[in-house]
């Protein structure tokens, strides 16, 4: 044994050459035979003949710690207010199957950990976390106005939406008021970022039905949004556009034209949806009475958006609390009865009508004005001014540089998203980044009300229901 | 004819159809995809030959190169002929298949069928239930789990239709009073409207239910669940890679083919059609060009489908077949049985 002090510890004394306990120099059983696995398929043979017995699965044998009732809680081997389809089928009976992460169907990287019993659903057990990359945390590390590149990647279909939802709680903690004309952009922004969330809504419920042509046609009318999208602000999506204080830049010349066509090609390519897919028998077979979910489990699951209002919850925070002005233009709250997939694809149908709806408003109201507020201790001067002003240069680099400081305190802000309330929780100490940053993200808790949804019914609805529900695992996993 | 005439007939027929069906898949398979790419605003396969023709081509040659994997669990043997199974029917199948009127060669008569069976319709009948062995097979022996789900739903799916399949054509054996695919070709021949013979086709219900049950057998949207990739991976093909992916993936559009060629042959007339008075040296041209033209529209049928369609689910799939094809197809066939009764004994109040 060397007599390196341990410079970690601090203690620059010889370690102690004392042996090490018993337990810890024999290798437990579960070890020894996970080697024996282990070396077996790393070798090529076959697998000792007790891994078979063990599973049907083979080499599939739990981590010694599974017994551990807290991590089987946390790895969802147990899950507390479980929905089980009560019958006397045996377990024999039973098989597992584990759809996802790599799957075609799961929108990324959901993991289902379905009980089958043949084609029939028993138990689901969502499973995520493959996406977590610690967004919430980077988020301490990042300034104020760096903060926008990153919230913008967690729903990375609405990325508008996470930027107004953050800048709006950033403001509120700064108390600043951003000028009519930035909100109006955000609007704009914000609502043909719905309607293009629900294209692709559109494209992947199509899909995982089968309907193939849908996913292209869904596409198609996106490239509209997104083009857009990348003419304002230069990407087509994590746009960092929606900034504390306003928006980054103006429209630009000519955005009126292209919002036009927007507003006549959209209604149209949706007449042709309904066409060829609202009245047809195999699709109302797929998706009435499949998926359902009550209001009163949408309220006690966190349910929110377009999923609750098709189960007739009638809860839009677009008009509960109104933010960035929209409260001044006027649009319908689509609601379903049943709440099942068929709804959830009727509500999401109109919605994109009545955000059709704002967006024209939007384009006949547009107000003259800044974009951005004018406090320079948010907003960086006009390039203009820097080169003629000291203490314009001095806001420019401190702004870049150390950021602006937020007045202590904490903030809940949310906004309605395409999939639901999308909520920020900011807590700020004084300084240039925030202390904590949390989002309520509505995919979560919407992955984990598919259990309600799913459990009773067949693999092939499976895919329909967690196509409607439109998870997005960034939004879930951030 | 002497014996090894006969025998050199035989074979050139064979190494023929046999060449035809692998060429006519790489044009099908081709044909879909363009096909499909223009319904979705697509342009499809563009890359390889003209117009993207030796995309297929292409693509065989890499799935023949590539590893075939073989998973750990597979029943290795069973395995192994599978795929073998699924494309030694659907090769057999297209043997019975007239594609154009018999000619002459010399002082022999040479019928453009692998061969003429009086039994046709029954054979084709028996070999196309043979194909949901391979399924099966497939998706047991490869000792996993979509794959399994994959063969439980065929074996279900495919003996129910099979049924259908059988029964709708029942009136089409009554109504030509024979089960011999040349006869029933033959006795859809004649002269109405000065070209169109009377086809079978007059028996509406029969060739729909047909149809229907042929795309549900050859496991096509929307009754794809089979391999519906949005469920269940690849179903029954998951764990096939390599040439043995590619034995299945051919033996899907050989089946394509042999559907529609049956459908043709059994209810549109087969190889008859117009030749505009064409001379007899040129005349035998016209048959094999109207048998190939019926049998892509069909195709074309297929293609529409599934780029329109949503899928089926299992149970629904169940009911259709079992609670709407079959008790429509009996009661066509007392209709159909009555009909043809009358024609040919005339009406008892006549």
């Amino acid at each position: 044994m060397s007599d390196t002090p341990d410079l970690a510890t601090g203690n620059l004394e010889a370690p102690t050459t004392e042996a090490p306990p018993e337990s810890a120099a024999q290798p437990s059983p579960t070890a020894r035979q996970r080697r024996e696995v282990h070396d077996a398929w790393v070798a090529g043979t076959e697998e000792p003949a007790w891994v078979r017995e063990a599973t049907d699965e083979g080499a599939q044998e739990l981590l010694p710690e599974a017994d551990d009732p807290a991590a089987s809680s946390q790895r969802g081997i147990v899950v507390a207010d479980d929905y089980v389809v009560e019958d006397d089928v045996d377990e024999e009976e039973r098989q597992i199957i584990n759809m996802g992460p790599q799957h075609p169907s799961t929108h990324g990287v959901l993991r289902l950990h379905l009980e089958l019993e043949g084609e029939k659903i028993h138990r689901v057990k969502p499973i995520i976390g493959y996406l977590h990359t610690g967004m919430e945390k980077t988020a301490e590390t990042l300034t104020y106005l760096q903060g926008g590149t990153n919230v913008t990647r967690m729903d990375y279909l609405s990325p508008f939406h996470n930027e107004l939802v953050y800048s709006l709680a950033v403001e509120q903690l700064l108390g600043i008021d951003v000028p009519p004309r930035a909100e109006a952009i955000r609007i704009l922004m914000t609502e043909l970022n719905r309607i293009a969330s629900h294209l692709v809504w559109i494209a992947t419920q199509g899909m995982d039905v089968g309907a193939i042509s849908m996913m292209l046609y869904g596409w198609r009318e996106r490239e509209l949004c997104l083009d857009f999208f990348e003419k304002v602000t230069g990407l087509r999506m994590n746009h960092n556009y929606v900034r504390p204080g306003g928006v980054a830049a103006d429209l630009p010349d000519g955005w009126e034209d292209d919002v036009e066509v927007i507003l006549t090609r959209i209604p149209a390519a949706l007449a042709e949806y309904e066409e060829i897919l609202n009245a047809n028998p195999i699709f109302l077979d797929r998706t009435q009475g499949v998926g359902v979910i009550t209001p009163e489990e949408c309220r006690a699951f966190g349910v929110t958006g377009a999923n609750a209002r098709a189960s007739g919850v009638d809860w839009d925070l677009r008009k509960a609390f109104p933010y960035s002005g929209i409260d001044r233009y006027d649009f319908d709250v689509p609601l379903g009865t049943h709440g099942d997939v068929y709804d959830r694809w009727l509500v999401r149908l109109e919605e994109i009508r009545q955000s059709l709806r704002i967006v024209s408003q939007v384009l006949a109201t547009m107000p003259a004005g800044d974009y951005r507020t004018d406090d320079r201790k948010v907003t960086p001067p006009p390039r203009k001014r820097i080169d003629e002003s000291m203490e314009a240069l001095i806001h420019h680099f401190k702004l870049f540089t150390e950021g602006f400081k937020v007045p202590e305190g904490e903030v809940y802000q949310a906004v309605e998203s395409p999939r639901g309330e999308l909520g920020v929780y900011l807590v700020s100490n004084g300084g240039a980044r925030p202390w904590r940053l949390h989002m309520r993200t509505p995919s979560f808790a919407h992955v984990q009300a598919l259990p309600v949804m799913m459990t009773d019914s067949l693999v092939a609805d499976i895919v329909a229901t967690l196509a409607s529900v439109d998870p997005v695992l960034g939004d879930v996993d951030r | 004819m002497t014996g090894w005439e006969t025998l050199l007939t035989a074979a050139i027929k064979v190494a023929v159809a046999f060449a035809l069906l692998l060429s006519l898949t790489i044009v099908l398979v081709w044909f879909e995809r363009k096909i499909v790419a223009d319904m979705q605003n697509r342009l499809g396969p563009t890359r390889a030959g003209p117009y993207g023709m030796l995309q297929t081509v292409a693509d065989g040659v890499k799935l023949l190169f590539k590893e075939s994997v073989t998973p750990r669990r597979v029943e290795f043997a069973l395995y192994i002929a599978a795929p073998i199974a699924a494309l030694v029917p659907a090769l057999l199948i297209f043997l019975v298949i007239p594609i154009g009127r018999p000619f002459t060669l010399g002082d022999r008569v040479i019928d453009l069928a692998g061969t003429d069976l009086n039994v046709a319709v029954l054979y084709v009948l028996a070999l196309s239930s043979l194909a949901v062995y391979a399924v099966v097979l497939a998706g047991w022996s490869s000792g996993s789990k979509y794959p399994l789900l994959g063969a439980v739903r065929a074996s279900a799916q495919m003996i129910s239709y099979e049924a259908a399949m059988g029964l709708a054509l029942v009136p089409v054996i009554l109504f030509t009073g024979t089960t011999s695919i040349r006869a029933i070709v033959d006795a859809q021949a004649g002269e109405f409207l000065s070209f169109l013979g009377i086809w079978n086709i007059v028996l509406v219900p029969s060739f729909l239910i047909f149809f229907i049950a042929g795309v549900a057998e050859t496991n096509r949207a929307p009754f794809d669940l089979v391999e519906a990739e949005s469920e269940i991976v690849g179903g029954y093909h998951t764990e096939y890679s390599g040439f043995r992916f590619a034995l299945f993936f051919l033996a899907e559009y050989i089946n394509i083919f042999n559907i529609s060629a049956l459908t043709t042959t059994l209810f549109l007339g087969g190889w008859h059609g117009p030749t505009f008075g064409a001379p007899e040296w040129l005349a035998w041209v016209f048959p094999i060009v109207w048998f190939f033209v019926k049998t892509v529209a069909l195709v074309f049928v297929f293609v529409w489908i599934r780029a329109s369609l949503p899928r089926m689910r299992y149970d629904q799939l169940m009911q259709f077949g079992w609670k709407r094809l079959i008790p429509l197809t009996l009661v066509w066939i007392i209709l159909s049985t009555v009909a043809i009764g009358f024609r040919r004994f005339g009406a008892p109040w006549g």
